[in-house]
């Protein structure tokens, strides 16, 4: 496997996580390597959004380190991590309403290296979400739940980011959407950008990802590939219905 | 009997003092907008605007419009740096602390006026504070219509910045959503220092453009304007810009003709009815979108 050898773009290692006093996420360690898409699943409060707080520099670790594009990640506020080629794509998605979509999209571009490229990632972005051509000049609040995820996604690639990490993008989504959501995350992770992607839906994700990691109540419980974890009897019984 | 020019001459004078309750409500919606805080120091601010005047009038005997030039950006200063060293610090608490902490500044700016200047009002004459143009059979205060022509330029700069500067792109997008700018790469931190600023800035051009027009005094007047900027707000509709300008026009309007055609001592009153009636009715503002949230 190559990203064994080069240095994996992310790496969480044996992180304690929590808030307050209360701890929450336990001694868990992963990696994403270059190009890869990684899922991360688990229950109902298991931790994922968490991990994924840490990794934005929202909260800090009690123990353990996490280490972003050879750095290690400092407390920070996110909009460092945002400069630092990170995009988080957070749950509920949190667009500017009342903004058009275009407009979205450009806000996604602020940081100066984003700006000076904005009209070359405008038209890669408009290029990977041609569902979102019809109503760039929309009110973002008006589009549908799945076309508002994709303007998420395409605001999050706005930033030429070196990585992303998305949280629940199905969740609250009709089926037919979710396949939709996840092509896109697909065609995204077909660009070579490595993503770590957070799902409560675990049939979806492992049907799109290369390997997957499972928490279960603040730790890791398994690991490996998406084609191991179809076939893992725990997988299947638990997570898949099988 | 209503004669026609004299109720078009007092619908242009609520227009126009209408304008500048416009700006104040514009400053308290932006703050609000972007820190979800109401900044219970807003009119405090305009009376610092209003005792700025005062100064350069007694000092350098400066017209007031003229003073604007040093008051606006010297409010701006101001305005980041209280929202830096007070409210900053604060962000995380629970929502009521920075709420206390702009009533504690309320009082501190009050009181200090009080303690700088005396309790007695006090005001600035202009030498052409009672000449007036004639359009028509229509007179108008040159006073207000310097005042019409100032709020109309700071809006004007406002709208320009707002939506056609990258800067302006950014506040928006922190006040519709905070985390989804943070998690684009706004330092939305930043960006609540700077509004509070232009918050602090717009009230203080307010105070200016009205102490021609006025008496003031250091603690009433400021709770007055308060008032003024509540009601103005929720008016509109509270939160956006648009809704704001409305709201401070309609604000001047009511009073100016409340005062005219019924009895002139209780035109404060008006304002205030107009602002129950509104919450009655229609309690998301008269210019409010039902509120849609994604
Ligand atoms: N801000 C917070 N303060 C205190 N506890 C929190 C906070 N956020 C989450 N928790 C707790 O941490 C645990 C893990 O929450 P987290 O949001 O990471 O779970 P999750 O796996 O993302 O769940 P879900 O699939 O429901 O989103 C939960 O028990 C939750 O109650
Ligand atoms: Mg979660």
């Amino acid at each position: 496997m190559p990203q064994e050898f080069t240095s994996p773009i992310l790496s969480v290692e044996n992180v304690d996580l929590g808030y307050g006093a209360l701890q929450v996420v336990t001694d868990v360690s992963l990696h994403v390597g270059a190009g890869e898409l990684v899922g991360l699943v688990g229950g109902n409060g298991s931790g994922k959004s968490t991990i994924l707080r840490a990794i934005s520099g929202m909260i800090t670790p009690f123990g353990g380190r996490i280490v972003f594009d050879g750095e290690a990640i400092r407390a920070a506020a996110p909009h460092q991590m945002a400069a630092r080629g990170l995009a988080h794509v957070p749950m509920g998605r949190q667009l500017f309403p009342n903004m058009s979509v275009r407009e979205n999209l450009l806000v996604g571009a602020t940081l100066p290296a984003a700006r000076a490229a904005r009209a070359r990632s405008l038209e890669e972005v408009r290029a990977l979400f041609p569902e979102l051509d019809a109503h760039m000049d929309a009110p973002a609040g008006q589009l549908s739940g799945g076309q508002q995820q994709m303007v998420a996604i395409a605001r999050a690639l706005m930033l030429r980011p070196k990585m992303m990490i998305m949280d629940e993008p199905s969740i609250g989504l009709a089926p037919r959407l979710v396949k939709d959501v996840m092509a896109a995350i697909r065609r995204v992770a077909h660009t070579g950008l490595p993503i770590l992607l957070v799902e409560q839906n675990v049939k979806q994700v492992l049907a799109v990802c290369d390997r997957a990691y499972v928490l279960e109540n603040g730790r890791l419980a398994l690991e490996g590939s998406a084609a191991e974890l179809q076939g893992h009897p725990l997988v299947r019984k638990a997570y898949l219905g099988l | 009997m209503l004669d026609l020019a004299i109720f078009i001459q007092n619908l242009a004078n609520g227009l126009l003092i209408g304008g500048v309750y416009a700006l104040i409500g514009v400053g308290l919606t932006l703050v609000f907008g972007v820190m979800r805080t109401i900044n219970f120091a807003h009119g405090d601010f305009v009376v610092l605007g209003m005792y700025g005047a005062v100064l350069f009038d007694l000092v350098f005997g400066f017209d007031p419009y003229l003073s604007l030039l040093i008051a606006l950006p010297v409010a701006f200063v101001v305005g980041m740096v209280v929202e830096r060293a007070i409210l900053a610090p604060i962000a995380d608490a629970p929502a009521e602390s920075s709420l206390l902490a702009t009533l504690g500044l309320s009082l501190i700016i009050g009181n200090l006026l009080l303690l700088t200047f005396g309790g007695e009002p006090r005001s600035v004459q202009v030498p052409y504070a009672s000449d007036t143009v004639r359009i028509g059979e229509v007179n108008l205060s040159v006073v207000l219509l310097a005042a019409g022509a100032a709020t109309t330029a700071m809006i004007g700069a406002l709208y320009w910045f707002l939506e056609r500067t990258e800067r302006g792109r950014a506040v928006r997008a922190t006040a519709e959503n905070r985390l989804g700018a943070e998690l684009v790469g706004i330092d939305t931190r930043r960006v609540q220092s700077f509004v509070f600023g232009m918050g602090t800035a717009l009230a203080v051009t307010a105070g200016v453009t009205l102490i021609p027009l006025l008496f003031a005094t250091p603690t009433f007047t400021g709770a007055i304007f308060t008032l003024k900027a509540f009601v103005v707000t929720v008016l509109g509709g509270l939160g956006r810009v648009g809704a704001a300008i409305g709201g401070g026009l309609l604000l001047g309007v009511v009073e100016v003709l409340g005062a005219s055609y019924f009895l002139s001592e209780y035109r404060d009153a008006y304002g205030l009815l107009a602002f129950l009636l509104v919450l009655l009715l229609r309690p998301e503002g008269l210019f409010g979108k039902t509120v849609k949230r994604v």
